[in-house]
């Protein structure tokens, strides 16, 4: 069914002044309505502009189309992690999805990300991607108190360099929807929890860093990555939980061996 | 699902299969190119500690490597959980291990006493 939307004399103006035809000024955008269990995509027509992102294009929907239209961003640019949807099927940030990068013949796909509830719409229910965050052991236990001298942290050493590669993580949990061994196995901690295991592990700073083996060694723990790799594919940030994981893989099994050698 | 045990159990029983399997294929190149009948090679085999122990070791090896690697799969393609899952993964290398033993038996034990 084709949404009936009032679109502003100003929406039509940029296209003109942009230089686009009226075939190529409306996008035709599907979007998910309802949740998992009972829902449908929906189809609306949005002015399309120059320079355009995908929140961009559910925003205008949700303000000159159907204002019931329920999804979730705060910072716009890429920091904060909370605007990833399905684009055409891939878990991107849409605030920094420049709608003619997923464009297929003027038509987008927008659903809610993959392997987490919906809620409503393009809302999805985040607390299983951060219980698990939790339960990796990813809460940050302070080895020294306000008192204490600040140690001193050397950016060139081995550890700090491994830990330092998982620290722009934002959460966005688009590696967690992009994982088809969430898909399959959903008490899989998922890869941000684990690369968020991997970068504490090698945080001097951090001071529940033994237990962070045992978070990682039970049945959801890391050794059930099949290293396929969509993780890293698809981390807006370029991260490689990937091989975070393969490290959390080694040090558990060198742990083993340590463990029955005394 | 697949815990630091199994996952332990998988690897190293794949680091047993691993110098088995190409000493298994040298042995087949070896034993056709060279002409040998099947009676030849069994009355090498039958009754030789060292094969048993090659074949046996192998055979235990793929038992547990091959139902652990079946249950991920089961697992995460067929949704089978918990019990149905355990007792899958011990069918599974019960089955591989009578099968495997059999073969053994018929290979390697001492002709008179079978």
């Amino acid at each position: 069914m084709l949404a009936s939307i009032p679109v502003r004399l100003w929406e039509h103006a940029a296209g003109w002044e942009a230089g686009l035809t009226q075939d190529t000024t409306v996008l035709e955008v599907s979007v998910w309505r309802g949740t998992a269990l009972d829902g449908a995509y929906e189809l609306f027509e949005v002015p399309a502009h120059e320079n355009q992102t995908i929140l961009d294009v559910v925003s205008w929907i949700q303000q000159y189309a159907d204002a019931s239209l329920t999804y979730r961003f705060a910072c716009r640019v890429g920091m904060c992690g909370s605007c990833a949807m399905m684009v055409n099927d891939q878990p991107r940030w849409t605030c920094r999805t420049h709608v003619k990068k997923v464009l297929k013949d003027r038509r987008v796909r927008i659903g809610p990300l993959r392997n987490l509830p919906v809620i409503k719409d393009l809302a999805v229910d985040m607390d299983r991607f951060f219980d698990k965050w939790v339960a990796a052991g990813g809460a940050h236990v302070p080895s020294a108190g306000r008192g204490d001298p600040i140690p001193a942290v050397d950016p060139e050493e081995s550890a700090r360099v491994k830990a330092s590669a998982g620290i722009e993580c934002i959460n966005c949990s688009i590696c967690y929807a992009a994982c088809d061994t969430v898909a399959g196995n959903p008490d899989y901690l998922g890869p941000a929890a684990l690369q968020r295991a991997w970068t504490l592990l090698n945080d001097a700073k951090h001071d529940a860093r033994a237990q962070i083996l045992d978070a990682v060694s039970g049945t959801g723990g890391c050794h059930n990555c099949h290293s396929m790799g969509s993780c890293t594919v698809f981390c807006p940030n370029d991260l490689d939980p990937m091989s975070a994981i393969a490290g959390l893989k080694r040090e558990t099994a060198r742990g083993f061996f340590r463990r029955r050698g005394g | 699902m697949l815990d630091l045990r199994l996952y332990m159990l998988q690897r190293i029983t794949a680091l047993i299969m691993a110098p088995l399997t190409l000493g298994h294929i040298a042995v087949m190149i070896y034993a056709v190119q060279g002409g040998l009948s099947a009676e030849e090679i069994l009355g090498r085999t039958q009754g030789s500690l060292f094969w048993f122990l090659f074949y046996g070791s192998f055979v235990v090896a793929v038992s547990l490597h091959a139902s652990i690697g079946l249950r991920v799969i089961l697992h995460e393609t067929m949704g089978l959980a918990g019990r149905t899952l355990s007792a899958a993964t011990l069918g599974v290398a019960a089955g591989l291990l009578f099968m495997g033993v059999q073969a053994l038996i018929a290979v390697t034990w001492p002709v008179s006493a079978i």
